[in-house]
């Protein structure tokens, strides 16, 4: 994983990349009522912001929610798997199927199961978000130094407490990394969630903008998602600088 | 795999603290079987520092691990009063402090947080690292690392100490520094040590006496009795006399 910092170039590049945008918009390249140019996108933003940030809350809210299931769902089923080997054997096969699953054809068998609530969303993005997180969090527990683990043989250490001294710890690096890469995922599973049956959120919102052609709407929509994910990346990466300043450390020397 | 017929471990007499006694170690690896130890025998008796030397991968690291009973040997038998490792490189954790790693040992048997510092902060004194108690491992030196990773070690409270090449990723000086700081802290606090090293100047300052190992598979090739009084200078003659005799054992002398 490469260091993550917002420096001009990214802004820049975007920047070029509007620029090309609006200029092909405007010179007659599309149709606005289609494509609209990026002024359009910013207006919208702006005038419809009142509406936007309420379904904003709503799909932040199902989005966190469900990023906090996955966390715990993906701890305990790595720390599973990390002490039972039958239960790797048996679970790891069917995590890898569960990601197999198509979530846009699952997401509203889930909503006829459990309701328009917020439920079926959660569980849809805990779905998509739990297995990178399972995945990094088990091979941090794995990674522990077999040297480490036969230094805690010889202090007698039972098993319980060389997992919550050494294993644990070593691990949460790994729990960090996954979560960044969940977050990026989560924000499409809500969509797909709200478009198999909602009442409000932004993926809602888009899909009643597109077909009543308030398509700078849909667009301001997207933008704010985008913004959002990149913004729960950034406060993971935060969160690892404080919480793990060792791996962060080792991370910089070796990139 | 077939298990070869297994001696039980003799008890050790009272002023024994650790008998290996023709042990055979065999590892099955994919460029097939490498034999670590055959017919390996190595006595030490309470407080007494042996230091084990021998070419790079004769089998030393097998033998403290026989020792700590991470291994069972293949042939032969391994007695020894219960023992901690000091692994070869220091292994601090990085996310605990000085005082914290120095605990672990403490912790481990389940010790609270609490009552294992205030076991370990007088020993971090003592052991010159007063004042870094809440440092992090990134944030010490070479031989600071090297003495909490001891102190560590030492504060499990076992008999006997399996030291696996200590000093070897220290700089020269630093080394230096490091052999007279763990001949002084023996001298108060004496332990059984086997001291695994390649470095023979280091095995004649410290050990009471010096075994020489073959190259794989390992076996002795020479006990040399240091009986030499501390402190060792180890540009002694008589220092420099043994460092020659063991490396001649080692085959190794100009």
């Amino acid at each position: 994983m490469p260091q993550f910092r917002i420096g001009w170039r990214p802004l820049a590049l975007l920047a070029v990349l509007i620029g090309i945008w609006e200029l092909y918009v405007d010179l007659g390249g599309a149709d606005p009522l289609i494509l609209p140019a990026p002024h359009a996108v910013a207006k919208a933003l702006y005038t419809d912001r009142g509406l936007l940030w309420s379904n904003f809350l709503v799909t932040a809210q199902e989005i966190l929610l469900g990023i906090l299931l996955a966390a715990c769902a993906g701890l305990l089923l790595a720390v599973a798997v990390h002490f039972s080997r039958t239960l790797r054997a048996a679970l790891y096969p069917l995590l890898i199927a569960s990601q197999a699953v198509p979530v846009p054809m699952i997401a509203p068998l889930l909503v006829l199961w459990l309701g328009f609530g917020i439920a079926p969303k959660l569980v849809v993005i805990a779905l998509v978000s739990f297995f990178p997180i399972v995945v990094t969090t088990f091979a941090g527990l794995a990674a522990v130094d077999p040297d480490l683990l036969k230094l805690m043989r010889t202090f007698d250490a039972p098993r319980r407490r060389t997992f919550w001294h050494v294993e644990l710890p070593s691990a949460l690096p790994g729990v960090l990394t996954g979560t960044k890469i969940a977050v990026v995922v989560a924000v499409i599973g809500a969509v797909f969630a709200e478009q198999a049956g909602a009442t409000s959120g932004l993926g809602y919102l888009f899909f009643q903008a597109e077909p009543q052609l308030l398509i700078p709407r849909a667009y301001a929509a997207v933008v704010i998602l985008c913004v959002f994910a990149i913004g729960l990346f950034g406060l993971l990466t935060l969160a690892e600088r404080v919480a793990v300043p060792w791996a962060y450390r080792q991370q910089g020397e070796t990139s | 795999m077939v298990e070869a017929p297994r001696q039980e471990p003799r008890d050790l007499d009272g002023s024994e603290a650790v008998a290996v006694e023709s042990v055979s170690r065999t590892f099955e690896t994919r460029r097939g079987a490498v034999h670590a130890l055959a017919g390996m025998s190595l006595r030490a008796r309470r407080h007494e520092v042996v230091a084990v030397v021998g070419p790079s991968g004769c089998g030393k690291t097998t033998l403290l691990e026989l020792i700590c009973g991470l291994q069972r040997p293949d042939a032969g038998t391994v007695s020894a009063s219960p023992a901690a490792l000091m692994p070869q490189r220091d292994l601090l954790l990085p996310w605990s402090s000085a005082l914290d790693n120095a605990s672990l040992a403490l912790r481990a048997k389940g010790i609270a947080r609490a009552e294992a510092r205030r076991t370990a902060a007088p020993w971090l004194e003592r052991f010159g690292l007063a004042g870094f108690e809440t440092s992090r491992p990134a944030e010490l030196s070479g031989g600071m690392r090297q003495r909490v990773s001891f102190l560590r070690t030492l504060l499990a409270g076992k008999p006997v100490l399996a030291l696996d090449e200590p000093f070897a990723a220290l700089d020269a000086i630093t080394r230096y520094e490091m052999q007279g700081w763990l001949a002084r802290v023996l001298e108060t606090e004496p332990r059984t040590v086997v001291l695994v090293t390649h470095d023979v100047e280091e095995a004649v300052v410290l050990a009471d006496r010096v075994v020489v190992m073959s190259p794989r598979p390992g076996r002795v090739v020479a006990t040399i009795d240091v009986g030499l009084a501390r402190p060792r200078s180890p540009t002694a003659p008589e220092v420099v006399a043994l460092r020659g005799r063991a490396l001649e054992a080692l085959g190794v002398a100009r």
